[in-house]
């Protein structure tokens, strides 16, 4: 293998660079996740919501040709979409679990309809104003750093400036704990006055916005087009690494920093055009990847009271 | 779940209520199914009515389509054969959703035990030597579970060994099972005897084929295996202590552990049974229609077959009835978008609607028979 084609500071800065942009729909999925599970709700509907987000912030800029729009429309469209998982997860105490599968569902046939009615008959290709790389002054010269941390688009600063801001949320505010202290002893939460299905319709639909954003930065950031299958497992991994992340924000980007490398290293290997290596087991590497670091993973429990329903009579 | 454990409970887990083996045939199928079914039914006219609302709003005549979609599905012969091959994967899959849920595992990995299954029999079907039909047959159909089975096992080793998550793990095995394949029929497996070689493997042995039971159709011997395996799945749930400890497990844990199961071991038996199922519906699939292993054997049979269980409540005669239904939905799908062209991925936001008020009116009678 031509090693010298891999050590070099263009491959290297580059692998390392995408890494960090391919990272970032993990890092919102399993961000919003972190506060939705802490609250003592399982959603694996991240999945179909980053969809919901793809589709609908792709739309959004579409539509009005600004990306911010765009954002805006793919948080809507996954808040609301976070809060059918929530009325059935917590209003009627339905399994979470199959909660979440009926989202994913719901949002392929969803998003496919209306992908093909509004997509469908254009005859080129649609165009929406895309997040571009902002590429810092100074900062974003130095060699390798700079193309990791400082020329990215927009939405990799903000997913890195939230890390230590949620970090502060959860730990450091009384919500944070008020959240914790739902998903671990409910029953207790209530007694001290904090009502238990209020917070946890918070946790589920800042969870469902986050993976909205999510799906806007594979959908209008890292790539600039839709295709029905953009999200291909992401929200998923989201749920994964939150799970590797223990369910800390600070953790979950290291985690999904290292999928998002693996992602970029699999990328930059097939560009390379090693006939040696399968391109379907270079594919596979970030769903190997997930199932190993799942495995690995020690120490750190759940918490307490996650996909248990509860209700204040029983 | 931290149920508080009453002495009912212990009393049960160790002695297996013994009733008439009728009794559970009239307990599952009339009593408790015409409510389930009624509320699945239900589920269904709310979904189809969503659904029309949105097809309107696409300018389309939701009567129109909807009637193409009964038409393409049950107006000819052409198109029940076409559902009845169509359910027999789902019949597979889904009677293994139904043992690994009751056990309380989460098997989402129904596609990628299909397509490991569907190794499985193509490498019997392709690579061994002429014999008589039967016994390749049956090589082939233990070929498929066996395959199905391992690639199950790994979930259900890692849950029960280090107490990984297994729907993460079933569905990122999805995916993997997936480039599998497509390596596979692009690469070793690959057919290189014909004039252009496309990604498929070479045809299984005419031996290996399951042969077509009703003339004129597509109907192959799949179906009858899968009606069988509906039986004897049934048989192992509601009269077997194995069916029984995987329920036990899967309803209460903490009282099951109470009364000497192995709950752990248990929810691995009930997961590997699932995946071997799912593997049969791959090996139906090469030895029943396609004849050969080829990328994309599953068109999303193992998600939509999570729906199929959940429709039959769990209930692996209702799982029949439940795959002939949602097969037909498939076939009819198809007619209605060539007809009106609503895309067929449609049906899965009719599946999802259909599972959410399943849960929902399943729920909402549960308090009401509480409260």
């Amino acid at each position: 293998m031509p090693f010298e084609k891999i050590l070099t500071v263009a491959f290297i800065s580059g692998m390392l660079g995408a890494g960090m942009r391919l990272a970032m729909p993990i890092l919102y999925g399993a961000l919003g996740e972190i506060f939705t599970e802490r609250s003592g709700i399982l959603n694996i509907g991240v999945e179909g919501m980053m969809l919901v987000g793809a589709f609908f912030g792709f739309l959004g800029s579409y539509i009005s040709h600004s990306q911010w729009v765009g954002l805006l429309f793919a948080v809507i469209a996954a808040g609301l979409l976070s809060l059918l998982h929530a009325y059935l997860s917590i209003s009627l105490g339905a399994d979470q679990v199959i909660s979440g599968i009926a989202i994913n569902l719901l949002a392929l046939g969803l998003v496919t309809f209306l992908n093909r009615a509004i997509f469908g008959l254009l005859l080129l290709p649609p165009n929406a104003a895309a997040f571009q790389p902002i590429t810092i002054p100074v900062l974003g010269n130095i060699p390798i750093l700079g193309a990791f941390l400082f020329s990215q688009h927009a939405l990799v600063y903000i997913g890195l400036i939230l890390v230590p801001l949620l970090y502060i949320i959860l730990f450091k505010t009384t919500f944070g704990l008020r959240v914790s202290s739902v998903g671990e002893d409910p029953r207790g939460a209530e007694a001290v006055g904090i009502n238990v299905g209020r917070l946890r319709y918070i946790c589920v639909l800042i969870g469902g916005m986050f993976a909205g954003i999510g799906g806007v930065t594979l959908s209008l950031a890292n790539l600039n087009f839709f295709k029905e299958t953009i999200v291909s497992g992401r929200g998923y991994i989201a749920v994964a690494v939150v799970m590797f992340g223990r369910w800390n924000p600070v953790s979950v980007l290291g985690a999904a920093l290292v999928f998002g490398i693996v992602d970029a290293f699999q990328l930059y290997i097939q560009s390379l055009g090693f006939e040696a290596i399968p391109s379907q087991l270079l594919l596979s590497l970030p769903y190997i990847a997930t199932i190993l670091f799942l495995t690995l993973r020690v120490g750190g429990s759940s918490p307490s009271a996650l996909s248990v329903p509860y209700s204040k009579e029983s | 779940m931290s149920k508080e454990i009453g002495d009912d409970d212990i009393v049960e887990a160790s002695n297996p209520p013994l009733k008439k083996w009728t009794s559970y045939i009239v307990d599952s199928l009339v009593v408790r199914d015409i409510k389930e079914l009624g509320s699945g039914l239900l589920a269904l006219i709310v979904a189809l009515l969503v659904m029309a609302v949105m097809i309107s709003a696409a300018k389309i005549n939701p009567l129109e389509a909807y009637l193409a979609l009964v038409k393409g599905s049950l107006g000819s012969l052409n198109g029940i054969s076409e559902t009845l091959v169509r359910a027999t994967p789902l019949i597979f899959i889904g009677l293994g959703i139904a043992i690994a849920f009751r056990g309380g595992m989460w098997n989402i990995g129904g596609d990628g035990q299909l397509y490991l299954g569907a190794l499985g029999a193509t490498i019997v079907g392709v690579y061994l030597p002429p014999m008589p039909p039967v016994i390749h047959i049956t090589i082939e159909l233990l070929s498929g579970f066996i395959f199905g089975a391992l690639w199950a096992a790994i979930p259900a080793y890692l849950k029960m060994r280090r107490g990984t998550n297994e729907i993460v793990v079933t569905i990122m095995l999805n995916y993997i099972a997936e480039f599998l394949i497509s390596y596979l029929v692009a690469g070793p497996m690959k057919d290189n005897t014909r004039l252009i070689p496309v990604p498929e493997s070479r045809q299984i042995a005419a031996s290996a084929v399951l042969p077509i039971f009703i003339p004129h159709t597509q109907i192959h011997a799949g179906f009858l295996i899968a009606i069988a395996a509906a039986f004897v799945v049934w048989l192992i749930i509601e009269r077997t202590v194995l069916g029984y400890e995987i329920k036990a497990g899967g309803e209460n844990a903490e009282a099951a552990r109470y009364g000497g199961i192995n709950v752990l071991r248990m929810g691995f038996v009930a997961m590997v049974i699932s995946g071997g199922l799912a593997g049969i519906a791959g090996m139906s699939e090469v030895a029943g229609v396609h004849y050969y292993l080829m990328d994309g054997i599953t068109p999303g049979y193992g998600f939509l077959a999570i729906a199929v269980a959940l429709f039959a409540g769990l209930n692996p005669l209702g799982v029949v009835l439940s795959a002939l239904f949602f097969g037909a939905l498939m076939v009819g799908a198809e007619s209605m978008q060539s007809a009106v062209g609503v895309p067929v991925a449609t049906i899965y936001l009719l599946e999802g609607l259909v599972i959410i008020f399943v849960l929902a009116r399943r729920v909402l009678s549960r308090h009401r028979r509480s409260g």
